[in-house]
């Protein structure tokens, strides 16, 4: 009844639902395993993708030719340019969506994606073959075969909700977890390990006041996420801003003592950076208020999701705090938040392809890797479709450097230096931050997923053409004088010392508060050049090129660095390398370097614990 | 010493030890050439390898005495074209043990040594062949030779201040939390720090690395000997105390005014530290070029000096004009005065012609005086220990932190100068994320020193102080 497959993926989340696209985009014949087709791309927690670090994972998911920021894009209900404010590595786009339509959207997407097939069914065994992945067998006791199978599991894998004292077996609310698959990675010679995480309460939105919050409007001129055709937001809905108080800190206190958290029933580690309630009350006991985001979960429901208030306390103890909080004082709650339990992997196990070091052909992507969110989940299930596409024709992996890609600090991070918290991405990690732009991700980006056979031609010729038009651009600014006469009335007008002889148009660019729009506004040269220029990639290319100017020095700092750290980025180390019998290196770097076998010299230099000195020694090494 | 600082040329074999077709020996070192050149007897007449240029081949025969030993291919790099930057032969052999074997003797026979596992490549290091050329390597591999205490001493040396740089470091690591706060968590409902807060952090930090940087130079200063300028008008006996401190007569004395024109150094041990004593010639104005150039040299001489003795003779002098010659000094070498005035000896000399209590009256507002006879050498002692005192080498012995490596020093510098441009960037209201940028550079160099690397420091600390998630 079934044939066989090139890749199987498990699981129909974001990275699931990437890694199937990608493969299958590629060529593969890709079976896409999940429990329910109903959630499809379940937004399981908050509505809303992109933000700081992560809007930039999901341009590069982009450039690269995935889905997510198209569907983001076609089922944002509002945008918003982050950190507008500050410099353009800062800028994060974030959008909240519709979740029920964006399941939707992913749904269609991938029907119409050629060589995908679908099956509802929970997976609970591997076929493994002198350690090389064969298949999977289901719960129905039907086995697929296939060349390379990707688990996606999410937080599925013994899943385990609490909620105050309650707690029973479930992947997410309402859904059933999946067994089998730990227990026998961990008889194949997986290391497991337990995290948690939670969500808030989703709320009845006809039952807040709004009056008594504050509003946060989209941008007035959205952007989107997606390099391709996809249409800006022509309407927006708002979220809402609302605060917790000491009343309500008081109320959820008396809910500690059932706390699964407090309590110990809780042993995985949950992530610092998106605590719960209870936690944010617990650690910071000084603040008098928390912020609270009111956040619709679509166009027409009126369901609404409340961030800020994750909790897993008794559903009574939530639903009571609530009703202290301005605004909701008389909410109606559709289902209390929660607490999360599940089994994840350490991902120093795995390969910078996200393939397994013990099992080949079987990739890991997700939170099974102890990473949160979706656009870090869905770019790890992009890399592990192409990775597996690429293995079973005998191609070299796409490994991002981490000057080339947030991706690629995430995996390297990954890889390298493991995780026992779930894992966020933030701008901060990134040490070529000023590179890794938004703006940027189909010029870094799509020429190589184009080379793949993944990113469309109609993408990468827009991309060569957006660069080439760039390039002009900064040249025609660089030989283009600007008389007095000619920009001095502007100049005035946005409070810049006028000038009292011609000047090149790229000097004036790199004054605060002129960009080159005001520029072209003065000069007919470059007005009539960006006139010329395709609406459609018009205004990228302006502000490209305005980047390029105005941060050139901190650009090319950065490449000089990225040079520098290359160079021992393309040291490659054996993997078989004896570090024991080097007798100059610490002993830390020693068991270090031993246990996680790096791939390269720069690799190892950011394995904790390894100094640089243990790295001049093992260039001595290399060298003799 | 090491062999390398001696020159001293090596030789072993670089390929494997087993048997095959043909083996390498590589020499390298001053004499490498000279060396297998006296053992090679070419094809072409008249061909001496000594002659040969760099990157070329030669085919010929190796002698052992009268015998020809095997036929070979000799490669001769010139330095720097080589491996290890120095000149460097390699002879391709056949591969016999024996052969291998006896070539090496006589390589060895002719003053080459053994080399030692990794020297070649050691080498290269120290040449600068290899880009991370770092002490620490460098220092590891030489131990790892002869586990000497050497390295001990320098563990020790080392381990004096990465105390102190990680504390830097994790203040610089605070200070760069609050930019990236701003930064990574701009939507968050928490307080950022405003930009004056920051300025002045990055204030007190570049004070502490400035002081770690003067210890550098003090630690040169220990090693080159402490610079002590002698100076003052002409003929105050300027000369005459550079001899009586060292015993010789290497100045020219005479009581012509203007009989040193050039400036002397002469060196000099008390307490186990060394000074750089240098004689001036006096200071006046004079239409004379050659002396001119004295005094001009006497100036930049003292800008550089840790110590000023300025020798004066009371009896053609009284306060109100020595303080002008002081200030005419310090003006000349652009000293600040509050720095000037601890680091300037006044010696009231030829004691033996006044009587020493009037003058000590009329000289009582200055604080380093010392009356002495240089020509009769009384008082001396009083000078060295005023010396000791001014020079404070005492003071800074063992307990403060002294940078002693020149590769940390650097980094040190580095660091100095990105916190400078912090600076710059927070007065001209540059964003966060670049002004980051700087901070992170000067981060990752005081990692270079005390071998720590993570971006992961800056989130545990963030985590730990703000209240940050929705």
């Amino acid at each position: 009844m079934h044939q066989d497959y090139d890749v199987i993926v498990v699981g129909g989340g974001h990275a699931g639902c990437e890694a199937a696209a990608a493969a299958a985009n590629m060529g593969s014949r890709v079976l896409l395993i999940t429990m329910n087709m109903q959630t499809i791309a379940q937004m399981s927690c908050n509505p809303a993708m992109g933000g700081v670090a992560k809007g930039q994972i999901v341009r590069e998911i982009d450039a690269l030719g995935g889905y997510s920021g198209i569907v983001s894009d076609r089922t944002a209900i509002q945008f918003r340019m982050l950190n507008r404010s500050k410099g353009p590595a800062m800028w994060s786009p974030r959008t909240q969506n519709d979740r029920m339509l964006f399941a939707q959207e992913w749904r269609i997407m991938l029907e119409q994606t050629p060589n995908v097939d679908f099956w509802q069914d929970m997976v609970k065994e591997l076929i493994v073959e002198n350690n090389k992945v064969q298949g999977v067998i289901t719960s129905m006791g039907i086995a697929f075969k296939a060349k390379a199978v990707v688990l996606t599991n999410g937080t599925f894998l013994n899943g385990l909700i609490h909620i105050g004292e309650k707690n029973f077996g479930g992947g997410r609310s309402g859904e059933k977890a999946a067994t089998g698959i730990t227990e026998q990675l961990v008889k194949l010679g997986f290391i497991s390990g337990r995290m948690k995480t939670g969500t808030p309460p989703r709320l009845d939105g006809r039952s807040i006041d709004y009056s008594k919050t504050e509003e946060q409007k989209g941008d007035e001129n959205p952007g989107k996420f997606s390099f391709s055709d996809t249409a800006p937001l022509v309407r927006q809905r708002s979220c809402h801003i609302t605060y917790t108080n000491e009343k309500v800190h008081e109320i959820l206190k008396t809910g500690f003592e059932k706390s699964p958290m407090f309590a110990g029933r809780i042993q995985g580690l949950g992530p610092r950076y998106c605590p719960s309630i209870e936690d944010k009350i617990n650690r910071f006991a000084d603040k008098t208020r928390h912020q609270l985001f009111i956040e619709p979960e679509g166009w027409n429901t009126i369901e609404i999701y409340l961030n800020g208030f994750s909790s897993s306390l008794p559903e009574e103890v939530q639903y009571k705090a609530l009703k202290e909080i301005p605004g909701l004082e008389n909410v109606k709650m559709f289902r209390p938040g929660y607490a999360i339990e599940y089994d994840y992997f350490p991902p120093n196990q795995l390969r910078h392809s996200l393939e397994t070091q013990l099992i080949e052909n079987l990739y890991f992507a997700g939170q099974i890797n102890g990473t949160t969110g979706y656009e870090e989940a869905a770019c790890q299930g992009l890399m592990a479709g192409i990775n597996a596409h690429l293995k079973l024709h005998k191609k070299d992996p796409l490994i991002l450097k981490r000057s080339e890609a947030y991706i690629g600090v995430l995996i390297d991070d990954l890889i390298t230096k493991g995780t026992d918290e779930p894992y966020r991405m933030f701008t901060s990690r990134a040490e070529f931050r000023t590179l890794l732009r938004q703006d940027n991700a189909d010029i870094r980006l799509t020429p190589m997923s184009y080379a793949l056979g993944l990113a469309s031609r109609e993408r990468f010729e827009r991309v060569q053409k957006k660069t080439a038009l760039v390039n002009e651009f900064i040249d025609l600014c660089r030989t283009t004088s600007i008389s007095p006469a000619e920009v001095n009335a502007m100049l005035a007008s946005k409070n810049s010392a006028e000038i009292n002889q011609k000047i090149k148009a790229n000097q004036l660019v790199l004054r605060p508060n002129i960009g080159l729009a005001e520029i072209a506004g003065c000069s007919e040269k470059i007005n009539q050049f960006f006139n010329q220029i395709d609406n459609t990639i018009g205004q990228e290319v302006l502000e490209q090129a305005e980047i390029s100017i105005k941060y050139e020095s901190y650009i090319e700092k950065e490449f000089e660095y990225v040079e520098k750290v290359n160079r021992l980025e393309d040291v490659q180390l054996f993997e078989d390398f004896d570090y024991s019998r080097i007798s100059s290196l610490s002993l830390e770097a020693k068991q270090k370097l031993s246990k996680l076998k790096p791939r390269t010299l720069g690799q190892a230099s950011r394995i904790s614990g390894i100094s640089p000195a243990d790295i001049s020694v093992l260039m001595v090494y290399i060298g003799r | 010493m090491s062999r390398f600082q001696k020159g001293e040329t090596i030789c072993a074999l670089i390929t494997p030890p087993g048997v095959g077709a043909v083996g390498v020996i590589r020499i390298s070192g001053s004499k490498a050439i000279e060396i297998v050149s006296s053992l090679f007897q070419s094809n072409k007449k008249d061909f001496k390898l000594t002659d040969a240029k760099t990157q070329t081949v030669h085919f010929g025969k190796v002698m052992d005495g009268n015998m020809v030993l095997d036929e070979v291919l000799v490669t001769i790099f010139r330095s720097p074209h080589s491996y290890t930057g120095e000149d460097v032969a390699e002879i391709s052999c056949h591969g016999s043990g024996y052969i291998r074997q006896r070539l090496l003797e006589l390589l060895q026979s002719k003053g080459a040594l053994m080399a030692k596992p990794g020297e070649f490549t050691l080498r290269a290091f120290l040449n600068g062949k290899l880009d991370l050329s770092q002490a620490e390597a460098v220092a590891d591999i030489i131990a790892s030779e002869n586990k000497s205490a050497l390295q001990a001493a320098m563990q020790q040396m080392r381990g004096g201040y990465s105390d102190e740089i990680k504390l830097l470091r994790e203040e610089l690591i605070r200070f760069a939390a609050l930019i990236e706060l701003e930064l990574d968590f701009g939507e968050e409902d928490v307080e950022f720090a405003n930009r004056e807060e920051l300025k002045t952090n990055v204030e007190t930090l570049l004070t502490k690395i400035k002081k770690l940087l003067k210890s550098f130079e003090l630690g040169n200063i220990l090693k080159n000997g402490i610079p002590v300028v002698i100076a003052g008008k002409p003929n105050v006996g300027k000369s005459t105390l550079l001899n009586t401190l060292i015993n010789d007569e290497r100045a020219i004395v005479s009581d012509i005014a203007g009989t040193t024109r050039d400036t002397i150094e002469e060196e000099f041990n008390l307490n186990g530290i060394r000074f750089r004593f240098i004689d001036t010639a006096g200071i006046r104005s004079t239409d004379d070029t050659i002396e001119s150039i004295g005094v001009e040299r006497t100036f930049q001489k003292a800008a550089q000096a840790a110590v000023i003795l300025y020798l004066f003779d009371p009896r053609n002098t009284n306060a109100a004009s020595l303080t002008d010659e002081i200030n005419e000094l310090k003006n000349n070498l652009h000293l600040k005065d509050a720095t000037a005035d601890s680091h300037i000896i006044l010696i009231a000399n030829k004691a033996d012609l006044y009587d020493e209590e009037s003058i000590r009256k009329e000289y009582a507002s200055f604080s380093n005086l010392v009356i002495l006879s240089a020509k009769h050498k009384t008082h001396l002692d009083l000078l060295m220990q005023k010396l000791l005192d001014v020079s404070g080498v005492e003071k800074i012995n063992l307990q403060e932190s002294l940078v002693t490596n020149a590769r940390h020093a650097q980094s040190l510098r580095l660091a100095e100068e990105s916190l400078h441009k912090v600076l710059v960037g927070l007065d001209m209201q540059i964003s966060n994320d670049l002004i980051a940028s700087d901070i992170r550079y000067a981060i990752s160099q005081l990692g270079e020193i005390t071998g720590q690397v993570s971006s992961e420091d800056l989130l545990d600390f963030i985590f730990s102080k703000f209240c940050i998630g929705k």
